[in-house]
């Protein structure tokens, strides 16, 4: 086991918190650059593709992870993302200027929406959220002018440093990029007292109320800014899809999203990247499944959503700490060995609340 | 004039009136109880002046300055903490993070220097930790720093959220029943603290408590309480003779 001896503030405010972190991630991160040397065009899609649901993971982990609001309609932001990415680049703006008025652009998106949303609490905002998803898609169809409706709309692929958005590799470069530099952020709005603030509504909000939080504020600024990560998101989607159609950006998508955070793990970063190549595999592994399954139940259309909504519901029931909370389990079994006792994560249920003040 | 001053309050459920005209003052330096039998209106009281509930008549004082329409979350930063009789902790954070909140209304940092987590989003860190410290020390809370709430006994829970409030460097601190669920080793301690925090950091307190020995032993004054009215008011010794009061608690 490993025991940290602290003898400045700062160990307990930077990212790395001991030396075998910083070896860890800077060879996790080596790893992933050179990967394109190995793999071939096909799995660097995939990857590319892991990466934006990575980003829209946080912005989604921050909003119900951290602040503990649900959101059912987020594809909603990746729509909007998408959208204005597409439609300026086809106005001749450049990508490097269009990213940042994408993440700005979804940024006042959350917001607007989430000033008169959040008033509602628990069940009645999921109630509203999905009610915001199918919104916005009709929003996507109807308005043509900006969207091309349902004749869809191609996003342009321009030259950016030199390179083409067509390449993969560079592709994956750029993908990889924004997942640190999201990362990142996510990490410092978290350690810093906005986030903590995020996490104090998500826990009592009688008490961050009475430590001075202004609860309709923060919790509309967490909307947007799930919203501005899930736009950025949303833009690197637009180029790996191509061409835009309303109907991307339905439902099943953001129940995609609620997976991979359940799935990943709940109130973790790291759980949104577990979260992601565990949904981001997940389709292509049904797929090599249906081969060997019987005919009968192997070209049942519904397959896929069934699996997604099963998968969610083992996880709620049996591993409500995600892929995440099992690997710490497993680290903390080896950290301790042979002393670890199950009873350590079992959650207590001792000090009961009641409904006054 | 006093510190803290509560002028003819009235809260009414329905046609229950949990407080009936209640007035009193609080002098700065004072520890001050609210004594009085389960439904008294002593929480109510409490969360009228946190902002929770709305009085349906009557105004509350600080510092000379009508607070009965700030909003809730701009109390604290006039100078007023407070406990909760049941627990408000934040469960999944570390007591440290729990502490740090205390610290929320000195936030100078905008979204984007911490997005960014720029030099001021550092040092602000630093100046936050350094309260908070003091206040770890001052209740003795050094063993538990990274340990998350939820896996801390009861009695800490309580201290912790005690040094929470004080980690808001408050004027007035108002404390929810801070022995209940306390052993009498923990009790005799919370005497202590509280004692500290009255002559050492010149914090004026208002408390809710049921323990009479306990209150005796640590208040300057007493207010009993009974179904919203005032029953009396004055030094212990007056209260545990006035002739009301052993009526609401004892019958006859």
């Amino acid at each position: 086991m490993r025991f940290i001896f602290k003898t400045k503030y700062s160990q307990d405010i930077n990212i790395a918190k001991h030396n075998g972190d910083r070896f860890w991630y800077s060879l996790l991160i080596l790893i992933m650059v050179v990967l394109p040397l190995v793999l071939d065009d096909f799995y660097l899609g995939e990857i590319s593709y892991i990466c934006i649901l990575s980003i829209a993971g946080i912005g989604l982990m921050i909003l119900s992870g951290y602040t503990g609001l649900a959101s059912l309609g987020h594809a909603a932001f990746l729509g909007v993302g998408a959208y204005t990415h597409a439609f300026l680049l086809t106005n001749g703006i450049p990508f490097y200027a269009s990213i940042p008025v994408v993440i700005i652009v979804s940024f006042l998106v959350g917001a607007a929406i989430g000033i008169p949303i959040l008033r509602l609490t628990g069940m009645y905002l999921a109630i509203a959220t999905l009610a915001l998803g199918f919104i916005a898609e009709h929003v996507f169809i109807k308005w043509e002018h900006f969207t091309g409706g349902n004749r869809g709309l191609p996003v342009p692929q321009p030259e950016f440093l030199g390179m083409s958005f067509y390449d993969s590799v560079f592709f994956y470069y750029v993908c990889l990029v924004f997942l640190i530099a999201a990362m990142f952020a996510a990490i410092n709005i978290l350690r810093s007292p906005t986030g903590r603030a995020f996490v104090a509504i998500r826990d009592s909000e009688i008490a961050a109320q009475s430590l001075g939080v202004n609860l309709g504020l923060y919790k509309a600024l967490s909307f947007a800014i799930s919203g501005a990560f899930t736009g950025l998101a949303g833009a690197l989607l637009a180029h790996y899809i191509g061409y835009l159609a309303p109907d991307i950006f339905n439902i099943f998508l953001s129940l995609t999203l609620l997976l991979l955070i359940v799935v990943g793990g709940m109130g973790s970063l790291h759980g949104t990247v577990f979260g992601a190549i565990f949904v981001g595999f997940l389709p292509q592994l049904i797929a090599i499944c249906r081969d060997y399954l019987p005919s009968s139940i192997g070209s049942q259309p519904g397959l896929e959503p069934m699996l997604f909504g099963l998968i969610l519901v083992f996880f709620i029931l049996y591993e409500p700490l995600g892929i995440y909370g099992r690997w710490m389990k497993i680290k903390l079994f080896f950290e301790l060995f042979p002393t670890y006792k199950r009873q350590t994560f079992k959650k207590q249920k001792v000090f009961t609340k009641s409904d006054r003040v | 004039m006093s510190l803290f001053e509560v002028k003819n309050i009235t809260v009414a459920f329905g046609g229950v009136k949990a407080l009936n005209d209640v007035s009193f003052g609080v002098d700065k330096g004072e520890i001050f109880t609210i004594i009085g039998p389960n439904g008294a209106g002593k929480s109510t009281l409490f969360n009228v002046i946190s902002r929770i509930y709305e009085p349906s008549k009557g105004e509350i004082y600080f510092e000379n300055q009508n607070i009965s329409k700030t909003k809730p979350h701009n109390i604290s930063k006039l100078g007023i903490a407070r406990t909760f009789q049941n627990l408000e902790l934040f469960e999944n954070a570390t007591v440290l993070q729990n502490l740090l909140l205390g610290r929320h209304i000195y936030k100078k940092t905008n979204i984007l220097s911490e997005v960014f987590f720029t030099p001021s989003a550092r040092k602000q860190e630093h100046e936050y930790r350094l309260k908070v410290e003091e206040v770890i020390d001052f209740l003795d809370l050094q063993h538990y720093r990274d340990t998350l709430i939820n896996g801390l006994p009861y009695g800490v829970r309580k201290n912790v959220e005690l040094a929470r409030a004080l980690c808001t460097d408050p004027k007035l601190l108002l404390l929810d029943e801070p022995s209940s669920g306390l052993t009498n080793e923990e009790t005799i301690d919370l005497g202590f603290w509280i004692k500290d925090i009255q002559s050492l950091l010149g914090i004026t307190i208002i408390m809710i408590e049921h323990d009479m020995s306990f209150v005796n032993k640590v208040s300057d004054r007493i207010l009993a309480l009974n179904y919203g009215k005032i029953l009396a008011s004055g030094l212990p010794e007056e209260i545990k003779n006035n002739a009301d009061v052993k009526q609401a608690y004892m019958g006859e």
